[in-house]
């Protein structure tokens, strides 16, 4: 079995992941873990848009 | 006039106590949850009743390890040498079972070079350390300090 993820697709799964896990762990109440997951989730998307750029921004 | 020692005995007696007796006392279901968390992601969460977190916990683990091998990522072995090994192994092994599963059957044993594989390994290591965070918060659950 092999899984063929861009660079962009992996760093999303890896995200969605992490959140899941960060939002469930880190905070009591349901209602703080799904604010504290969407919080990760967008944190980690937004890091990838602002590496993305800055490596783009170094290359030129 | 005497001095009333009834009190201070009982003030004394609360403090030795509260010196004594910690806040959340450590049980049995505090011991084995975490161990069965990190054997089973998210087992422990289900052990204490907490289906939602615990079925949530184990998915994200296990795609996470699965995603991570189908990516060709690399399993650490114990016996690895290098110090950058060594952590390596106490990632992985964090995914408890999957690790043992995976080593058993012989998976992530390839030696892959490209930027795929390379974010495999990162999958698996992570899932592991994940995984140790959901053992801990299955501890907390256990001993009453996490809802």
């Amino acid at each position: 079995m092999t899984i063929n993820l861009s660079h962009f697709s992996a760093a999303v799964v890896f995200a969605l992941f992490a959140s899941i896990v960060f939002g469930i762990t880190q905070r009591n109440s349901t209602m703080e873990q799904v604010k504290y997951g969407l919080y990760c989730f967008g944190m980690f998307v937004g890091g990838v848009f602002v590496a993305g750029w800055v490596m783009a921004l170094i290359r030129r | 006039m005497a001095k009333p020692t009834t009190d201070t005995n009982t003030n004394k007696d609360k403090a030795k106590s509260a010196v004594t007796e910690p806040e959340y006392p450590l049980t049995t279901m505090a011991v084995v949850a975490p161990i069965m968390g990190w054997l089973i992601p998210g087992g422990g969460h289900i052990l204490l009743k907490r289906y939602g977190r615990g079925i949530l916990l184990f998915v994200s683990v296990v795609a996470m390890f699965v995603i991570g091998l189908g990516m060709q990522g690399r399993i650490y072995q114990p016996n690895g040498g290098d110090i950058l090994d060594i952590l390596g192994f106490v990632g992985d092994v964090g995914s408890g079972a999957l690790y043992f599963l995976a080593r058993i059957m012989d998976w992530g044993n390839v030696m892959a070079a490209n930027a795929a594989a390379d974010y495999g390994k990162t999958f698996l290591i992570v899932a592991g350390l994940l995984n140790f965070i959901a053992a801990a918060d299955a501890h907390h659950i256990a001993l009453g300090k996490k809802p």
